[in-house]
This record gives C-alpha cells, sequence and structure tokens, in this order.
C-alpha cells in the first residue's frame, strides 16, 4: 500500500514537477521560492527600520543634552538621560495652553461634524423625501469645486472670524464626502425601527437621536476619527485665521519651532557660524523640539493600535455602495 | 378633454399629497438646514469670490464694486518669471512624485502579499501605515533632525566615509530627490491598503491552478495578481493624474526656505506668499483658479482617454 503511493508519487514526479508539489502538499517550494521570500523579508525588515529610526532617534533627541544634541551619530542610546526638555515642556505655560486647545479642537470638531453630518444624512437616506435628489446634487458640487485658498480667506476675513477659534471649526463641518458616505450607510438599514418609532408617536428628531443614531454608530465612529485626526493635525488655518497666543494649537508651536530653526540656519548661511549661540540656554533647542514633537504625535501613536481598524474599515464604507 | 381635467386633478392630488409629505416631514429639512447652511456660506459664497480673479481688487470697494480688468490679471501672471518657475517646479514635482510614488504601494502589497497573515506580517503593516496619520509639521520637525549636518544620521554617513556632512535642505540638487523619497515614505504603507484589499478579494483557487501548471512566486504576481489588480490600479492613476497640479503643499511648505525655491516653489506656495503674505489677492485667485480648471479638465481629459483603451474608468 505505501510502496504504491511512493511509486505513484515518483510517476507523477516523472510527469512533472509542479505536479509532485501538489501531490506532496502546497508547503515544499523550490530554492528560487525560499529565496525569493527570503529576500522580500529582508525588504520588509529594512523598511520597517527606515519607519522606526525617524522615532526613535526623535525620543533619544528629546533626552539629550547639548553633548548628545550637537554631535553627529546614530544615537541609539544617548550617552546620559537628561530630563530637563520634558520639564520645560510640562512646565510652560504656551505648551500646556496649547495642549488644552489642540485637544478641545479635536474633540469638540470630531463631535459637531458626527452631529452635523448625522443630521443631514438621516433625512436624505429616505427615499420619499421630496426635494431629495436636488439637495444631493448640491451637496455633491461642493465635493468638485471651492473657490480656494483666497476667496474663502476673504469670506471669513469680512465676516469678521479672523483670530476667533470657531473658524476652526465652521468651515469643515458639513464635508460633502462624509454626508454621503453616512447617507449611503443609512440606506442600508432597516427602516421597520423608525415606522415602529412613528407609529409609537415618536417625531423625526427623536428618531434621529434614539433610534438610527445607536444603528448608525460604526459609520459615525470613522467620520469621529477621520475629523478627529483632521483637527489633530491642522495647523494651515490656524497660521492664516489666527493670531493670539492664548488659542495657539500644538502643531502650530512645532511650526514655529521648524520656522526659527530655519531662519536660524538662513544666517548660518548668510552670515558664517552662529557660534555660542545655542550653548547660552541650559537646555538644546534640538531637544526641546523633540520633546514637543513626540507629546504631539503621543497621542496618535498611543492610541493608534486600537483605532487602526477603524481607519481601514473606513477606507471602504465610502466604496460600499454608489 | 374628460382625460385632461382627470390628469390635472391626478397631478393637483399628487401636489397637495407632496406638500403633506413635506409638511409631515418638516423636522426633516430643520435638521438639514445647518448642514446646507455651512456648505452655501463655507463653499458656494467662496466659488462667487472667485470673480476677483477678473477684477482690480480694492479691498474697500469689496468684491462687487472693485473695478473689472477682464484677463489682464492672468496676463501679468503668465508674463511673471516667478509664475513659470512655479509652474515648472509643480509639474516637474508632481511626476516625479507620480513616477516614484505611484507605483510604490503596489510594489509593497505585492512584498506583503508574499507572506501568510502571521502577527509580525500585521506589524510591519501597521507600521508602514503610521506616518500616514502624522502631520507635516511633525515630520518637516524630525526630517530636519535626521538630515542635520551637526547630528542627523545621514551627516554622521558621510563623515564616516571620510567627508563633511553638507547641508542637504538647503542645497538645490537634492532637495527634489529629498521631497520625493519622503513623501513616497510617508505615504507608501496607507496606498497599500487598498491594494491589499483587492489582492485578497482575488479567487485563490487561480493560484492553485498557476501553481500545477509551474507558476512561480513571481509569475504568479504578474500573470495574477497585477492584472486583477488593473481595475483599482486606474481609478486611482486617474484620480492621482488629476491632482497634477497639487505638488504637496504642506511638505514643501514646512520644509523649503530662500535657499531652494528655484526647485521648490510650487502654485500653492506662491499663492500663499502673494495672496496671504503680500495680499495680492487677485493674482493668487488667478492662479488658484488656473489650478481648479487644469484639475477638472485633467480628470475628464484622462478618463476619456482611458475610456478608449480599456473598460475602466471612473465614469
Amino acid at each position: 500500500m505505501a510502496k504504491q503511493m511512493i511509486d505513484q508519487g515518483l510517476v507523477e514526479a516523472d510527469i512533472s514537477g509542479a505536479r509532485v508539489r501538489r501531490v506532496f502538499g502546497h508547503q515544499r517550494q523550490t530554492a528560487g521560492e525560499v529565496a525569493f521570500k527570503a529576500a522580500a523579508a529582508v525588504v520588509l525588515f529594512l523598511l520597517a527600520l527606515t519607519f522606526l529610526y525617524p522615532f526613535w532617534f526623535t525620543i533619544i533627541l528629546s533626552f539629550s543634552g547639548f553633548n548628545d544634541a550637537l554631535t553627529l551619530g546614530l544615537h541609539i542610546w544617548p550617552s546620559e538621560w537628561n530630563l530637563e526638555a520634558y520639564e520645560f515642556v510640562f512646565t510652560e505655560n504656551v505648551i500646556a495652553v496649547a495642549y488644552f486647545n489642540s485637544i478641545f479642537r479635536t474633540a469638540v470638531g470630531g463631535a459637531l461634524t458626527v452631529v452635523v453630518t448625522l443630521m443631514v444624512a438621516y433625512p436624505l437616506s429616505k427615499k420619499n423625501l421630496p426635494g431629495r435628489t436636488g439637495i444631493t446634487i448640491y451637496i455633491l458640487i461642493t465635493m468638485f469645486f471651492s473657490g480656494g485658498l483666497i476667496p474663502t480667506y476673504l469670506l471669513i476675513r469680512s465676516l469678521g472670524l479672523l483670530d476667533r477659534f470657531i473658524v476652526l471649526f465652521l468651515p469643515v463641518l458639513a464635508i460633502g464626502f462624509y454626508i454621503l458616505i453616512v447617507r449611503n450607510f443609512l440606506m442600508t438599514v432597516d427602516i421597520a425601527y423608525e415606522e415602529s418609532a412613528l407609529i409609537d408617536g415618536a417625531n423625526y428628531l427623536e428618531i434621529l437621536f434614539r433610534v438610527i443614531m445607536p444603528l448608525a454608530k460604526p459609520v459615525l465612529a470613522v467620520i469621529f476619527l477621520w475629523a478627529a485626526v483632521f483637527h489633530w493635525n491642522a495647523w494651515f488655518d490656524w497660521l492664516i485665521y489666527m493670531k493670539s497666543n492664548s488659542k495657539i494649537v500644538l502643531q502650530m508651536i512645532l511650526r514655529r519651532l521648524l520656522i526659527k530653526e530655519r531662519e536660524l540656519l538662513e544666517q548660518v548661511i548668510e552670515f558664517g557660524d552662529p557660534g555660542d549661540f545655542t550653548n547660552q540656554q541650559r537646555l538644546p533647542p534640538e531637544a526641546l523640539k523633540a520633546a514637543t514633537t513626540l507629546i504631539t504625535i503621543g497621542p496618535i501613536i498611543l492610541l493608534y493600535p486600537f483605532l487602526q481598524r477603524y481607519f481601514i474599515k473606513g477606507i471602504f464604507v465610502g466604496s460600499l455602495k454608489g | 378633454m374628460r382625460a385632461s381635467t382627470v390628469d390635472i386633478q391626478i397631478r393637483d392630488n399628487l401636489r397637495r399629497e407632496r406638500w403633506s409629505r413635506v409638511r409631515r416631514m418638516r423636522l426633516l429639512y430643520l435638521s438639514m438646514l445647518p448642514a446646507l447652511l455651512l456648505l452655501f456660506v463655507f463653499n458656494y459664497v467662496p466659488i462667487y469670490g472667485i470673480v476677483i480673479a477678473f477684477k482690480n481688487f480694492q479691498a474697500s470697494r469689496g468684491i462687487l464694486g472693485s473695478p473689472w480688468n477682464n484677463f489682464e490679471n492672468f496676463e501679468v501672471l503668465f508674463g511673471s518669471f516667478q509664475f513659470q518657475r512655479v509652474m515648472r517646479n509643480t509639474v516637474i514635482i508632481s511626476v516625479q512624485r507620480i513616477v516614484f510614488g505611484f507605483p510604490a504601494p503596489i510594489l509593497l502589497a505585492l512584498i506583503i502579499n508574499e507572506f501568510a497573515n502571521s502577527w509580525w506580517k500585521k506589524g510591519i503593516q501597521s507600521i508602514t501605515y503610521l506616518p500616514h496619520f502624522i502631520s507635516w509639521v511633525v515630520m518637516a520637525g524630525i526630517l530636519v533632525e535626521i538630515l542635520s549636518p551637526q547630528r542627523g544620521i545621514i551627516g554622521y554617513l558621510y563623515t564616516v566615509l571620510g567627508q563633511d556632512a553638507p547641508l542637504l535642505l538647503t542645497n538645490r540638487s537634492v532637495f527634489r530627490p529629498i521631497l520625493i523619497a519622503t513623501d513616497v515614505w510617508k505615504e507608501v504603507g496607507w496606498g497599500s491598503v487598498i491594494y491589499l484589499a483587492a489582492i485578497s478579494s482575488i479567487d485563490p483557487t487561480m493560484y492553485d491552478v498557476a501553481r500545477i501548471d509551474g507558476a512561480g512566486r513571481v509569475r504568479q504576481a504578474t500573470a495574477i495578481t497585477l492584472p486583477s489588480l488593473l481595475p483599482v490600479i486606474t481609478i486611482l492613476f486617474i484620480l492621482r493624474l488629476s491632482g497634477i497640479l497639487n505638488a504637496g503643499f504642506d511638505q514643501i511648505f514646512n520644509l523649503y526656505n530662500e535657499l531652494v525655491y528655484e526647485v521648490a516653489d510650487i502654485i500653492d506656495t506662491y499663492m500663499y506668499r502673494v495672496g496671504i503674505l503680500s495680499q495680492e489677492f487677485e493674482f493668487a485667485t488667478a492662479a488658484g483658479l488656473f489650478k481648479n480648471v487644469v484639475g477638472v479638465a485633467l480628470i475628464v481629459l484622462v478618463n476619456a482617454v482611458i475610456r478608449r483603451f480599456s473598460d475602466h474608468g471612473i465614469w
């Protein structure tokens, strides 16, 4: 019996090499395939290193004193752990204010976007709503045409919204793309729930918040995250519309540190070595910048493993239904 | 005669029924109001503001009161040395971004796909997505340090080779390659997500059959995976081309400096400096309008060309 099977295997081996792999199982691979896979693994590993190193480098830099910060090297480990950058960052008032503002902006911006989006998407998901097509086209147009930077800036200036925190929310609360995604999701929701609620005497707004909102949680979570990431990372709107330091956000602090460095660099090139400029301070500016960078991306990196699947899901909710 | 009165009656009834529905659903209209108003104010009103591209804009007289000057703004703009430089940079940087940045996620997806689902494959994927969620302000800050001749790893490598560590971000000949490389690096992982999803929906029996016929991994990738991805690739390519005048404002704005304007100044950075900093609103608006028109024209054109030669396309 066993001999017969081996014989058969040998016969098949004679027919074709590929067939042998088939007969003796999937795992067997040719030398070429193994080499290919090994090469792919090496490529991926190196790639992963290029992704991890910059963050590690930043962590090390944030703990560096002058000796380390001004030395060329791989910066895998500091010669001494220096906490001054963090002492500064955690006691500096501007950074505390910026942190609060960034969190406020992210939380409120995300929540308001979800509410506004749901409130417009729900009526649009009802096929018997008079005027539905017209309103949908009205929203679609905003996805393809925009006034651009200057007309928007002039409008906001003439509305008297410059340097008011609300300008960071208003223009980005209603986003056509988000609205259509939520609308498409709600169109797949069973309307039986809603009809029974109507019969029970609930009005449409009650239905929206008590019945529809819980049902739409998966898609609303995606919208919240997109809006939240946008608000956490946003800086350009602050740059052009705002100026009060009491309203600054974290990204703008980093932007200012970056600009300061650039100006210094341009000075160096124009006027030569800045000499002991940096040594007059106790804290290397690089360490300060690195520490600020880390507290800025910290929340994203810490929450990322838990939220990642929502982001990925988000790519596909958009393409569910045209 | 009889029939038409019936028709009118039916139409009246329909209209009455429609109005009663509107009245019944009035709360729904109320609920849509905030979003529709916001879209009107912040999307439609600025579209009207584009007219200042055709005007000699005077802030004191407003958009409506400023005198028309027809295409004068565009003539001045297109004739200016700066705008020509800006256009050239925008197209060059954008094309380089597409040449290197477009195939990269496809390649990465193919490589990642070579490995069965395991914790480390998921780990690699997570790590490569991460930079997508970090702003260019932050990334530029990190890059400046890495490329710094005083502490960065690149400078260190130069000294290991016995050379002086150069200033890279102020060097015209390497600034563009740095832009392209770091942009590909930041977006390649996230870009591969959609391709990996498309790959996972390919019928696995096709691979079994190919294997029986003796196809190796590379052959399977080129003969099965790539052709199956073609529709997705086409759509993403059209979208990418339509953004050819978007050369990456966030990245360049946070990395460039006066010393590299020659090779790095693009339409958007120019619009910011001319419009917001110098307050020459009409020129910046004209540049913005030009950019939008080219974008819309390109998406229509590329889609038409692709429709001619294949079945894919976005409409």
